[in-house]
């Protein structure tokens, strides 16, 4: 290469890869210099600029896809940042979480009286970090897309001010997050003194090709590094936040948490664990495993004797992450392709539960007890209907698309011959399905004393679970083509 | 019309009733007329499609699969859909169209409370689908599929339209039902990965079992996932606690589904999966299930005599008749497999029977307290003599249905399959006729207490009591028809089941060592735990010398 002598070396760009973490977070940052230059609050700015950067990625997404198809993935920045179709397809899932919880957020947001320009302006930030992590191809990138994600996460949860429990779980959010963030780069730092790079690609040639006679250092680096990560999809153990977390915390936030932070957390270990620790398997393989094992067990266990509906979903959030991470530990491609589809379902099953929560609630978001849920079936059918297609789907009932995304993680242990993994996992998902009809029952009983009268469901909210219900259903009859898109795109580490 | 239902009969019948009940969906539920219409007319249509399908059913070939349709489903994860009929399947696809129209008509005018026909209706029909596509599904995860749909229409049954204590007995069926399919499901798998089969049809793994020689170890802890999936469903002796609570509490047309058609779910299960995929493992588990069966007949037999309520003694009997269906299974033999086939068959048909009557003596008298009955035959006296003959069905009497599934699966425990204890399925066979005793016992106790004698004084002026009416009536002659029609010619149903049932058995099951030379044994290469090494090579010394 020669330069001329008086200009420094840039390294390339390819400014169409990083085209969604522009447009999320310029729209961020203009939505912010916009609204305080004008003298009047014009009520639909935010969400509209949200709502419509959110559908710039999403539709981005198809030309770039095609383009990754046919040309292969690329790297740039110096390798630092990778564009795979692994990278567009869990970025079009970040800005599907993203337009629900857009959607959901306005009629929430005024009815609380919440001020709306920083939750959009942080949502999209928290975004734009997500999509960073969904490319990143070195360790710091990486760590800089959690914090930008996370940090905006911490406020969100904050957000309803009037309310004491919003502010306990983000005090409890932001300590707990720091803390796991800590040993995220403690992990990182140690991975760097034991192979002497943060690159994702060059680690991965490097275990491969030498090897290390003292590797502690790694092994360490590896387990801090599980539960940094680990901490942001909330797998047991480190899953201690969420339930308090999402029961105080505004529901559309919660939204995002269940549906976007944790795509972007598996997003993170997939280019982590699979990928770069590729030839060190044996040692992360059973760790991960176990910790999957006792997500699924203790997600679903404690699911059952909760009495909030939020708590409830909450805990079953915890199940189904440990289910991706069977997905994960599998380390193969069917495994990770049944990951991708998981979280493609799961996002929009979350997508939708939590937005028939956001309604249940009620005014000052607290009226989340199951009792709140009876005779919802009499009072507003057409919802419980819906609900009902999302539970289900949550429960992994044939001819939905959750009992697809279930089978595929579940062969993949098979597969890899942990059978006592993928009992266990059933019979927690048998456990799980009776806390799914413990809602669904009290849907459909006659007991008509929940505060449900005055239950006004928006258009957002029919608009996002009708969707999300359609996409559960459609993908449990006609799964193929989809199973087909998640192992077109397979995450693949190039560049180095 | 035989290309046209070659290629889409069985799929037609499978998914039409889901296509019915989509309709209902759209219909609002106001309009109660047109949905038992509609679901009638697609439940006959079905019925009708069904009996196409018999009359263009090749019966001299029942061995071969047939209206084979081999589609690719879901290619990433090698399932395919692959639909087929054989002698196997054909009686249970039968009895499942013909009880399912009964069920709509019987509850015509008698919705159980909170009535809401609608979407009773769509249950019963998405039931209808379920139960179909598990009888004719030849792939596992289709098979899987069907047999898990199945369980949230009958949850919703029991749960919303059941008695008292509707929640805790639909929540246990659920349950239950789910932790069985959720052990089976990983069988499933395993076996798939270690055969490392193409695809999830059964042909193919099958084939693969053999070729691939997957370890003694592994089949039996395959086949014991599979037991305990389909155990539950039947449900054998330890896991049977769910149906009577179950059947209780279900509404009427709800048990007669659930004895009907449910509980076959689970013996067709072992028949068509855990039996020809994994012989091997079969053998070694047979002593066991044997064993299971046998407890269940005299449990169930013994329960049926301490109990107070016609419903729950009924739920009982069934867990006692599912005994002498396990029991025929559990002989491996062409002819234990064709008893418990028929027992299927004639259980559903009679059970489902009872099951109909104590719903209309329920609504008659509000109560099925066997000691506030009595005095049927006086105040209904059609009503009480289809309870005597059904009784008597039941407890298995020469000349109808009952008598021939008890009788040869009873018999057939005399003489079990190559490497099965001869000495512990003789004592099953003792046992177990036993239990006939005691069946007589209780059948012939309840029809005493409750159609016999003079109705009790609180009963004895109710102008409710009346005799089984048109409706009734039409529900329940096809049934009790049946019942005579099998008893008297047990041949409609083994003329489809036998060739059928011998193919689906390897022939190290089967082969008779008494008249095979030790060579032709030899050439047929089966392994040991089938005995026959040893057994024959006496025998041909003997002989020889």
């Amino acid at each position: 290469m020669f330069f001329a002598s008086n200009s420094v070396p840039t390294p390339e760009i390819v400014w169409w890869a990083l085209l969604p973490v522009i447009v999320l977070a310029v729209s961020g940052v203009l939505l912010l210099t916009i609204s305080s230059l004008l003298k009047k609050e014009i009520s639909w700015l935010a969400p509209g600029i949200s709502l419509t950067a959110g559908i710039f990625v999403l539709l981005s997404s198809i030309p770039m896809w095609n383009r990754i198809q046919n040309d292969g993935p690329i790297s740039f920045l110096n390798n630092s940042v990778g564009t795979d179709s692994s990278t567009i397809f869990l970025t079009s899932l970040i800005a599907i979480a993203l337009i629900s919880t857009s959607i959901l957020a306005r009629p929430y947001l005024s009815r609380e009286g919440i001020p709306d320009l920083e939750f959009y302006v942080l949502l999209l930030l928290s975004a734009a970090g997500g999509v960073v992590m969904a490319g990143a191809n070195d360790l710091i990138v990486l760590f800089l897309g959690i914090e930008i994600l996370s940090i905006a996460v911490y406020v969100l949860v904050a957000l309803h001010l009037r309310k004491i429990e919003s502010q306990e779980a983000s005090i409890k959010y932001f300590l707990l997050g720091a803390f796991s963030s800590a040993f995220l780069l403690y992990g990182i730092a140690l991975v760097y003194g034991a192979v002497g790079t943060t690159n994702l690609v060059e680690i991965r040639n490097f275990l491969a090709t030498s090897l290390l006679i003292e590797d502690g250092m790694l092994m360490i680096g590896f387990a801090l590094m599980l539960v940094g990560l680990g901490f942001k999809v909330a797998v047991f153990p480190f899953h201690a936040w969420t339930p308090d977390a999402y029961q105080g915390a505004p529901t559309p936030v919660v939204i995002w948490m269940a549906a976007g932070v944790k795509v972007a957390g598996f997003a993170a270990i997939l280019r982590v664990f699979p990928l770069t620790f590729a030839s060190y398997v044996n040692d992360w393989q059973i760790p991960l495993a176990v910790l999957s094992g006792l997500s699924v067990v203790f997600g679903s266990v404690v699911a059952v004797v909760q009495t909030n509906v939020k708590r409830m979903l909450a805990y079953s959030s915890i199940a189904h992450a440990g289910f991706i991470l069977i997905g994960v530990q599998s380390s193969n491609m069917d495994g990770t392709s049944a990951v991708l589809f998981y979280l493609g379902v799961y996002t929009f099953l979350a997508s939708g539960s939590f937005a028939i929560a956001t309604v249940v609630g009620g005014e000052g978001d607290s009226n989340h007890d199951l009792d709140a849920y009876k005779g919802l079936a009499k009072r507003k059918p057409a919802l419980a209907a819906l609900f009902t297609i999302l539970l289900l789907g949550q429960a992994g009932i044939p001819f939905t698309g959750g009992f697809i995304a279930k089978l595929g993680v579940i062969s993949s242990a098979v597969d890899t011959k942990y059978y006592f993994l993928a009992g266990v996992a059933m019979l927690s998902a048998a456990i799980a399905a009776y806390v799914y009809l413990r809602i669904l029952m009290a849907m459909y009983s006659d007991n008509n004393e929940g505060k449900i009268e005055d239950i006004h469901v928006s258009k957002g909210v029919w608009v996002v679970t009708s969707l999300s219900s359609i996409v559960v259903i459609v993908t449990g009859f006609i799964p193929g083509p989809f199973v087909e898109i998640t192992r077109d795109a397979v995450p693949i580490l190039v560049g180095g | 019309m035989d290309n046209l239902l070659d290629s889409w009969g069985l799929t037609v019948a499978t998914f039409s009733p889901l296509v019915g009940a989509l309709v209902m969906f759209l219909i609002p539920k106001e309009k109660e007329y047109e949905h038992k219409i509609i679901a009638l007319i697609t439940s006959l249509w079905v019925a009708f499609v069904g009996l196409m399908l018999l009359i263009w059913f090749d019966l001299d070939a029942t061995e071969k699969l047939q209206y084979v349709v081999d589609k690719s489903w879901i290619d990433a994860i090698h399932s395919r859909y692959v639909v087929g009929l054989d002698g196997i399947s054909l009686p249970l696809l039968l009895l499942t169209v013909l009880i399912v129209p009964l069920c709509i008509v019987y509850s015509w005018n008698h919705f159980p409370d909170p009535k809401n026909p609608k979407t009773f209706l769509i249950l019963i029909l998405v039931l209808e689908t379920g139960m179909i596509g598990t009888f004719v599904a030849q792939d596992m995860v289709l098979f899987f599929v069907f047999f898990e749909v199945v369980l949230l229409p009958m949850f919703f049954m029991i749960a919303v339209w059941g008695g008292p204590n509707r929640k805790y007995a639909s929540l246990k069926f659920f349950l239950y039902t789910l932790f069985g399919s959720a052990l089976m499901l990983v069988s499933f798998l395993s076996l798939f990965f270690l055969t490392g089969a193409e695809s999830f049809v059964f042909s193919e793994i099958a084939d693969n079992v053999v070729a691939n020689a997957v370890s003694r170890t592994a089949q039996l802890w395959i086949f014991g996932g599979m037991f305990l999936g389909f155990g539950i469903k039947v449900p054998m002796f330890p896991f049977h606690t769910w149906l009577p609570d179950a059947h209780t509490e279900a509404p009427t047309v709800g048990s007669v589904i659930l004895a009907a058609v449910l509980l076959k779910l689970g013996t067709y299960g072992f028949v068509r999966i855990a039996i020809p995929l994994l012989p091997d493992a079969a053998v070694e588990w047979a002593p066991w299930i044997g064993l299971l069966a046998v407890i269940g007949i005299i449990y169930g037999a013994f329960c049926c005599l301490a109990q107070t309520d016609m419903k729950r003694l009924i739920a009982f009997s069934s867990v006692a008749h599912m005994g002498f269906v396990m029991l025929g299974i559990s002989t491996l033999t062409d002819f234990g497999i064709n008893a418990a086939i028929m027992g299927m068959v004639a259980h559903g048909l009679i059970t489902g029977m009872l099951f109909f009557l104590a719903g209309s003596m329920k609504e008659r008298y509000h109560t099925l307290e066997i000691k506030r009955l009595g005095g049927l035959l006086v105040q209904a006296p059609k009503m009480g003599w289809v309870l005597g003959f059904c009784a008597m069905a039941s407890l298995g009497l020469p000349g109808l249905a009952g008598f021939w599934g008890e009788f040869p699966a009873i018999l057939s425990a005399y003489n079990p399959a190559n490497g099965l204890p001869v000495e512990i399925f003789r004592t099953f066979m003792v046992i177990a006729a036993l239990g006939t005793v005691l069946a007589a016992g209780y059948l012939l106790w309840l029809l005493q207490r409750s159609a016999f004698g003079t109705p009790k004084e609180e009963f004895a002026e109710d102008p409710n009591i009346h005799d089984a009416t048109k409706t009734e009536w039409v529900a329940w002659a096809p049934l009790l028809a049946l019942i005579l029609a099998i008893g008297i010619y047990p041949n409609l149903v083994f003329r489809a089941t036998d060739a059928a049932v011998d193919a689906s058995l390897t022939p190290c099951l089967t082969i008779d060592v008494d008249e095979l030379t030790h060579e032709e044994i030899e050439s047929v290469h089966c392994s040991e735990v089938y005995g026959l090494g040893n057994h024959d090579s006496d025998h041909h010394t003997a002989s020889k010398g």
